[in-house]
């Protein structure tokens, strides 16, 4: 029930994108940087004003309050934002009681201050911190980034499976191919104002 | 007691000791001597001004006189709270926000103490009205341009930290709600100290010019407790309706941070 679905959606230079997402599917999103990723991502988590529609199942975005729909449509951005001194502080109550294996990070990691997280560690924690807060898709923008590769590797399977396990739609900003390869059921080019389907050939 | 009027010249004898200031700076090269002289004389010119519109004030005792005087009171103060902000809300939002939360809480705080603590008849009566307006709107205006000017520059400030607090589902009130608490606070600090500091550290100007008018001290000390306890009251309700307006601005109805609502004041 919570596929999401952009009809004509604008921002930017970015013009009628239009694609949807099925539960427990990723869809990948590339294009060279400054083509308007970042920010098809912000129009569909409704932080940037944009024209078109997007839908969460067969709720749409202005029918809802904002902070409901970024509830259920979370948006997890590239540089990551703590603002309490403590890593717990920024968790759900249930959430400080686990910590995936797959982060690589002990449980003791949530009383650690927040200056001690390297920029790896505080990527892989955002992921976390977005998942606990139960979303029905999920928007990542390059969640690998800081990683090395087998960290990477690791953090793809770990999202595979939760994408599975919590049907999630996920729309996924990334540039490596091997990477799309890996993860995505489809995936779009941004070429230049308009988003195409790319096929597995580039 | 006769109060002992000042003779212009002797005024004038002051002014040599500003002149005297002046010249060591000049000579120390501080760069501010013709900010001095400038700020010396303006003080000089408005409030000679401002003593004949009291004269004139004074001896009609009309109501819509007072309520003019007090409107450009309130509209000076105004524009003064926006050129006080370094980053301020953009169009007529700067001047109307900060001119309401004044309005508001100044007036209401002095009509209040005017009706019923002090109690003069008319309850306008100049001689009280005006010296306690001109109080509480001096006040209001420190706090509100200070908690104003503190949350557009945190806001502008943390813009990645509120968004990615709207990210994670949170509603604007508690993206910002750090931010607008660390606001309202330093609006409401300056008067919080001076009422600490009273008596001890200062002499407060009020309770000195009155003593020095010929009041009994233990008459000036009570008047002084009140103007303290109002312009705190006043000031405190001001800055947080400012704060909250305010931070209603930069937000949509979508609850999304609207930064392009700020413009920088160009100084």
């Amino acid at each position: 029930m919570s596929r999401l679905r952009l009809a004509h959606v604008a921002i930017g230079n970015l013009r009628d994108v239009s694609l949807e997402v099925a539960d427990g599917e990723i869809v990948c999103l590339s294009g060279a940087s400054g083509s308007g990723k970042s920010r098809l991502l912000r129009a569909v988590a409704d932080i940037e004003p944009h024209e078109g529609d997007v839908f969460i199942g067969q709720d749409e975005q202005s029918s809802m309050p904002g902070h409901v729909w970024r509830r259920r449509v979370m948006l997890v951005p590239a540089d990551s934002q703590w603002w309490f001194d403590e890593v717990g502080a920024h968790f759900p109550s249930e959430a400080r009681e686990t910590v995936p294996e797959c982060l690589g990070l002990g449980l003791d990691v949530m009383n650690w201050p927040v200056s001690r997280l390297s920029s790896g560690e505080r990527q892989r924690l955002a992921l976390w911190r977005a998942l606990a807060m139960a979303p029905e898709a999920l928007l990542l923008d390059e969640p690998t980034a800081n990683l090395d590769d087998a960290m990477t590797r690791a953090m793809e399977d770990w999202l595979l499976e939760e994408t599975r396990k919590r049907s999630l739609a996920v729309l996924w900003v990334a540039h490596d191919h091997s990477q799309i390869g890996r993860v995505a059921a489809r995936h779009y080019r941004i070429h230049r104002s308009l988003l195409e389907p790319a096929n597995g050939s580039d | 007691m006769e109060v002992i009027d000042l003779a212009g010249w002797k005024l004038a004898l002051a002014a040599l000791l500003v002149l005297a200031l002046a010249g060591v700076s000049l000579s120390a090269r501080l760069g501010i001597t013709r900010s001095l002289l400038v700020a010396s004389a303006r003080t000089g010119i408005q409030l000679t001004l401002i003593g004949l519109v009291l004269e004139a004030l004074f001896a009609s005792g009309q109501l819509y006189w007072i309520a003019l005087l007090a409107t450009v009171m309130l509209l000076v103060a105004g524009r003064e709270v926006m050129a006080r902000q370094q980053r301020r809300l953009r169009g007529p939002w700067a001047f109307g926000l900060g001119t309401g939360a004044m309005f508001v809480s100044s007036f209401s705080v002095t009509i209040l103490a005017l009706t019923v603590v002090i109690g003069p008849s008319p309850w306008y009566e100049p001689q009280y009205s005006i010296p306690l307006l001109g109080m509480m709107l001096g006040n209001t205006m420190t706090g509100v341009a200070l908690s104003l000017d503190r949350l557009n520059d945190a806001v502008w400030r943390q813009r990645a930290v509120i968004e990615n607090r709207l990210m994670l589902g949170q509603n604007w009130r508690e993206a910002v709600g750090d931010i607008r608490r660390d606001a309202m606070r330093s609006g409401m600090m300056p008067s919080i100290n001076a009422m600490a500091a009273a008596g001890i550290v200062s002499l407060p100007g009020m309770m000195t010019g009155q003593i020095l008018a010929g009041s009994p001290p233990a008459v000036a000390v009570k008047y002084q407790i009140l103007v303290m306890l109002i312009i705190t009251a006043g000031t405190g309700f001001g800055a947080l309706m400012a704060v909250s307006w305010g931070s209603r601005r930069l937000f949509d109805e979508r609850e999304r941070l609207r930064l392009e609502r700020l413009v920088k004041t160009s100084s």
